[in-house]
């Protein structure tokens, strides 16, 4: 840390409670530069695909890493020449690293042991938070003997046992099978809702990131590529990635008037009037295919398509189409029976101005 | 046991006589070696003889073997240098050996008990007990009582092997107790510990110290005619060559095989 | 009868791992076997049965059993004192010339024994580099004494205990450390009431394997240290010189050194390795 070069200067009238932190990590040819915000009892969701750089900034905010330069403020406090060990910040890992050596009592016991508390002081700590997770019946069980649901339970009890002012949490739901993963999923919430400090959570799983947080910021290639509230993101994605993630056909382009003029291919009609650089969104629900060129339909957005891939997607067919506008249909079993439909196959598609969504760049 | 010692001799003989033959067309075979007996002319021995020698003896021995091996072309002397307990526990044991020279009446005895030398063994050299000191004799050591001054640290060898037997020998001689720092396990090892300063004084043979050079210094002690080590030499039943043992033997014994070992600090028998 | 119990789903686990042993396994494995055997079964069939009490009355065979256990234990914890930090650093830390280092480490492992005790003569001897100072300054000699044989064996014996626990570290997470970390931990707290705990079974491996070669060690002790009954000359030493003139005697001594190890490492292995 003492190498660190240009920490920079936190801006002007940065929040004395909360987390305030732009965090600069340069791994050879990888950059990390995302800049985080959040009072306290938020709950914020760094979403992004695998190798975004969520986990390092996940460790660069627990200190596991040193920044490059940037700032990490908590409550007003600089943390960025902190030991990872003098932070007020508690870290629940992806596989949650609990002590196979120790049993949960002590697991949890281990961060108050470790600030200073007694012996007995510690476990009395550790036996409050395992009941409060509703694991008073398992204190004395070893890791291994925990189901994966009850071990997540006990590392988070590990991390608010140091009474943390920054919870971290990796992937916290990703080591869990989809059955566990549902129940779990609904206990963190609650025990997040509760949490009076900051919490981070990092996932690459937007259902997950939209239920627990308030908040998500979407980190691509090192970078923060869109953040706000879960809904907002979901109605007005501004990547494919995220796009493709909240389910919707997602355009770049200039708008005039009810037209947008895509950068590349044909223009779509919207109901919207805007100008200037816009997104375009629509579901995959909002598609009808035609094989032939339909003449009675009202849809003012026709385009013809060729068939890349067809799949399963719940009780429906999702098709991937190539040709004037690359984009994603939702059809039932019944209607891709019926159209024929195979990859190679032509096809019109056609989606009403109603279903479609513009909104500025 | 005698025969199949025998066959394989035999085999050997076979082996070495068509080896020799592809090799060098020559017709002389050992069998017409061994018909001639007692003879001096040496440029009809050959073979192969393995020398099993106390390791005082490894210097003067490979002068020797050199000297015998010009003498004899076409014969070739390979010697195994080790403690001589050891080597008489090889020879019981039935290591292939054509003679055997000790360091100890003793060691040899474990040899001729076993019934496995031919021949009574003959002393052709002795050697006798000297102090090894720091070069320069920084102590003053003069005597073998000066050793039991307190502080100074000796090394003696371990009254199993044969220069601690003598050493033990001697101190009864003189009438002394001494503590030494260790028994060490050989000769050698007492020796180095001197060479390397850890030891102030060694109670070795006479000829280690002359081997040593100027890493060490001797001080001869009246008590050590009382512990004379006399190194008896065998030839081996077993020896596949038993002429060019002989004449190894002889060698060793004669004047000029004397001159090299009393050159190396060995006293004439 | 418990035993029987007790010994049922041991054996149930055994015949889950494998049925049937490929003879180009199993033939090796066997010759193997018969080869390490073999020559202790010689030892046994050779025994001085007869002799064997007269000899194990001796005084000097016990003081020399009492001070091979003592040196080889004291030599293990030696070992463990700073060879587990330094296998630590070697698997855990990154500094130039690590690789070099490790392999210096394993070099009293090809090194003779007793050019190992040379080598200790000439660094802690009465005129070594550093004992000429532990000598003038401290009046600390080191050769002849049962700490020269404790450092002698600690010489030998170590490079098994850090190449054990390197192994070990290596293959541990080293997350443990980190989670621990952001619960307070200092490194060292880490290193002690995380690490440690979770390596312990690969510490206890490497201490049994030092203290089996410290027990067994001969050329550098006596070539450091001397022998000396009482004070330096432990099992293997004794076992030597009664070789010198005395076979059976010395096959007797063996075999008292053979079944102490063996008895000392069957209670540790009961102990500690079936935990792993």
């Amino acid at each position: 840390m003492t190498e660190t070069t240009d920490l920079g200067t936190p801006p002007p009238g940065h929040l004395s409670e909360g987390l305030d932190a732009r965090l600069v990590v340069d791994r050879g040819a990888f950059r990390l530069d995302v800049t985080l915000a959040a009072a306290p009892g938020d709950v914020v969701a760094l979403l992004g695909p695998n190798g975004a750089g969520k986990t390092t900034a996940l460790r660069a905010l627990s200190g596991l890493i040193p920044l490059t330069s940037g700032h990490l403020l908590l409550d007003g406090t600089r943390l960025d020449g902190t030991a990872p060990e003098s932070r007020p910040v508690g870290v629940v890992f992806q596989d949650y690293l609990l002590f196979p050596h120790l049993t949960a009592l002590d697991n949890v016991a281990f961060g108050p042991r470790c600030r200073g508390a007694g012996k007995a002081e510690a476990r009395a700590q550790a036996t409050e938070w395992l009941d409060r997770m509703g694991l008073a019946d398992h204190a004395g069980a070893k890791p291994r003997r925990l189901s994966g649901g009850q071990a997540q339970r006990v590392a988070l009890a590990r991390a608010l046992a140091t009474r943390p002012r920054l919870l971290l949490l990796d992937e916290p739901l990703a080591a869990l099978d989809a059955r566990t993963r549902l129940e779990v999923r609904a206990q963190l919430r609650r025990h997040l809702a509760e949490f009076e400090a900051v919490a981070v959570l990092v996932t690459h799983d937007p259902l997950d990131a939209m239920v627990l947080a308030d908040r998500l910021v979407v980190v691509e290639d090192g970078r923060v590529v869109q953040e706000g509230t879960p809904s907002d993101i979901a109605r007005h994605p501004r990547t494919d990635y995220i796009a493709r993630l909240v389910g919707l056909n997602l355009y770049k382009g200039r708008a005039e008037g009810h037209t947008v003029r895509l950068d590349t291919g044909p223009g779509i009609t919207t109901t919207e009037e805007l100008s200037g650089p816009v997104f375009v969104a629509f579901p995959p629900g909002a598609v009808t295919l035609y094989r032939d060129r339909p003449t009675g339909s009202s849809a003012r957005n026709l385009w013809h398509c060729e068939v890349a891939g067809l799949e399963t997607h719940g009780d429906q067919i999702r098709a991937d189409l190539t040709g004037e506008l690359p984009l994603t249909a939702d059809l039932t079993t019944v209607a891709a029976a019926e159209l024929d439909l195979h990859p190679g196959a032509p096809v019109w598609a056609a989606v009403k101005a109603t279903q479609t969504h513009a909104y500025p760049a | 046991m005698t025969r199949s010692a025998h066959r394989t001799r035999r085999m050997l003989q076979v082996a070495g006589v068509s080896a020799a033959a592809l090799l060098t067309l020559s017709a002389c075979s050992s069998t017409a070696t061994r018909s001639d007996q007692g003879s001096s002319s040496s440029s009809k021995l050959s073979g192969t003889i393995t020398v099993f020698a106390a390791a005082s003896l490894e210097e003067s021995f490979e002068v020797l073997g050199k000297t015998f091996e010009k003498q004899h072309p076409g014969t070739k002397v390979t010697f195994n240098f080790g403690g001589s307990d050891s080597l008489a526990a090889g020879i019981t044991g039935g290591a292939p050996a054509d003679v055997f020279a000790a360091a100890s009446t003793k060691t040899m005895a474990i040899v001729t008990d076993e019934g496995d030398a031919a021949g009574t063994p003959a002393t052709f050299v002795r050697n006798r007990l000297e102090i090894a000191t720091l070069p320069g004799n920084p102590d003053r050591i003069s005597s073998l009582k000066d050793l039991t001054r307190p502080g100074l640290k000796v090394v003696l060898c371990d009254r199993t092997v044969p220069c601690g037997a003598a050493a033990e020998k001697a101190l009864a001689a003189g009438g002394l107790k001494l503590t030494p720092v260790s028994y060490e396990q050989d000769v050698k090892s007492a020796l180095t510990k001197v060479e390397l300063k850890e030891a102030d004084a060694a109670v070795v043979y006479r000829t280690d110290v002359r081997a040593a050079g100027d890493k060490v210094e001797g001080v001869e002690f009246p008590e050590s005619a009382e512990a004379v080590n006399d190194y008896p030499i065998a030839r081996l039943k077993n020896a596949p060559d038993p002429e060019t043992a002989k004449a190894f033997i002889a060698l060793v014994r004669s004047a000029e095989g004397q001159k090299v070992l009393s050159g190396a600090g060995f006293l004439k028998p | 009868m418990t035993d029987t119990l007790e010994s049922r789903p041991r054996r149930d686990r055994h015949r889950g791992r494998s049925r049937v042993v490929p003879i180009p396994l199993l033939a090796p494995a066997l010759i193997g076997l018969a080869f390490l055997l073999l020559p202790l079964i010689a030892l046994l069939v050779r025994a001085p049965w007869r002799s064997l009490p007269e000899q194990l009355t001796s005084a000097e065979v016990w003081e020399a059993l009492r001070l091979s256990l003592v040196c080889a234990t004291a030599a293990t914890g030696l070992s463990l004192v700073v060879g587990v930090p330094l296998a630590w650093l070697l698997a855990r830390t990154c500094f130039p010339g690590r690789g070099f280092v490790r392999a210096l480490v394993t070099l009293p492992l090809v090194l003779p024994p007793v050019v190992g005790g040379v080598a200790l003569l000439l660094a802690f001897g009465r005129n070594g580099v550093v004992g000429q100072w532990l000598d003038s300054w401290f009046g600390i000699t080191l050769p002849f004494t049962t700490t020269g044989v404790i450092l002698a064996e600690t010489f030998v014996a170590m490079p098994f205990l850090v190449i054990s626990v390197e192994g070990t570290l290596r293959a541990a997470d080293p997350r443990y450390e980190e989670a621990a970390t952001t619960l307070g931990a200092s490194r060292f707290t880490a290193f002690r009431r995380v690490t440690l705990p979770l390596i312990a079974p690969g510490v206890a491996a490497g201490a049994v394997l030092a203290w089996a070669r410290a027990l067994g060690e001969f050329g550098a002790t006596i070539t450091f240290a001397g022998n000396f009954p009482g004070r330096t000359q432990t099992m293997p030493l004794a076992v030597y010189l009664a070789l010198q003139n005395d076979p059976a005697a010395a096959i007797a001594l063996s075999l008292v050194l053979l079944a102490v190890s063996i008895a000392v490492l069957a209670a540790l292995r009961d102990r500690w390795m079936t935990a792993s």
